[in-house]
């Protein structure tokens, strides 16, 4: 089953969202992962990537970040170890987790919960 | 100038010395605009650099710029750990095999690690960043050393273009980085991340002149 990875810059944020996509999706594994080891704010390169390893089940994870030095300290998480399975996505954290979660729950790809997120990326609140 | 493990390695010292020094002016100064955590960030950096000190006493110098780097971009917390990081480390990759720097082999080394900045935070000049100080110094010392200068006189060109570059952050809106989101309000106050590039350059001009 594809994983799910939600960064964040405070640990509470990052589960908040795994609690609400975890709603639509039990049996998915979501992985959170915020702050600094201390439990300041901030991203930390080697937390990021050690909860990347376990969000992977073997078909690829899909990375949801909020902001900034979420973003930069995830691609360097991706380069300690390359892998095309290990998707980025740009999209709002929370509700492309929740589309992401729907998708794989329901059986998606990597590709397809990829595509799909990407498709309903731009869509508008109300 | 000649640079070898020794003089990189008081080089280093002397950014965490620096660093330490300016924690709060670098936090005050990221307040204004930002979170305030970059001088706490970037102190917590170096102090966890110096902890690799042992380690980087037996390596060549590209291998201490690669350690430096890889322990900023990883212990940092905030976004100038991947960006400081990077630029260590593409700097490290200009010096593959060499056993010291001198002076033309600054502009290269600046040149990448203002490359890897780039890559990482996808930002060019003017938006009031870490680049507004080492773009001019980098350019600054290129000419000086196209001029024919001596490496202290090109080194002071360097600092004093980037000092120039740090104070023309204060000129100009943030269009990267969270001091975006304040827009025109920014205006007025210097960049954090450019004064800590100009204190990391001034590390290096305090030992090698």
């Amino acid at each position: 089953m594809v994983g799910i990875l939600l960064v964040s810059h405070v640990q509470s944020l990052a589960d908040g969202v795994k609690d609400l996509a975890g709603l639509v999706a039990p049996s998915v594994p979501i992985v959170a992962v915020g702050g600094l080891s201390d439990g300041s704010a901030g991203t930390d390169v080697e937390r990021i990537y050690t909860s990347l390893k376990e969000a992977d089940q073997g078909d690829g994870v899909l990375i949801f970040m909020d902001l900034g030095s979420a973003v930069m300290s995830t691609e360097m998480a991706l380069e300690i170890d390359p892998n095309d399975n290990y998707i980025m996505m740009n999209s709002p954290m929370v509700e492309g987790a929740i589309v992401a979660a729907s998708a794989i729950e329901a059986g998606s790809t990597l590709e397809e919960a990829h595509n799909l997120v990407e498709s309903q990326k731009g869509v508008d609140k109300f | 100038m000649s640079v070898n493990n020794e003089t990189l390695l008081s080089i280093i010292e002397n950014m965490q010395k620096n660093i330490g020094e300016n924690r709060s002016y670098l936090s005050d100064l990221d307040r204004e605009i930002g979170d305030g955590d970059h001088g706490i960030n970037m102190d917590r950096g170096f102090q966890e650099v110096m902890k690799k000190m042992d380690e980087m006493k037996e390596q060549d110098i590209s291998g201490i710029l690669r350690t430096t780097g890889m322990t900023l971009a990883f212990k940092v917390g905030g976004a100038s750990g991947p960006l400081y990081g990077t630029a260590f480390m593409k700097a490290s990759d200009t010096l593959k095999g060499k056993e010291e720097i001198v002076l033309t082999d600054l502009p290269g080394l600046l040149d990448a690690a203002i490359g890897g900045i780039q890559l990482r935070g996808k930002a060019v000049q003017g938006e009031k960043t870490i680049l507004d100080t080492l773009f001019p110094a980098k350019e600054a010392l290129e000419n000086a050393i196209v001029e024919g200068k001596n490496s202290e006189q090109a080194i002071d060109a360097m600092l004093k273009a980037g000092e120039e570059g740090a104070e023309y952050t204060k000129t100009i809106k943030a269009t990267k980085g969270r001091a975006s989101y304040i827009g025109e309000r920014s205006i007025g106050h210097m960049d954090p991340g450019a004064a800590s590039a100009l204190i990391l350059l001034r590390s290096i001009a305090e030992i090698v002149n």
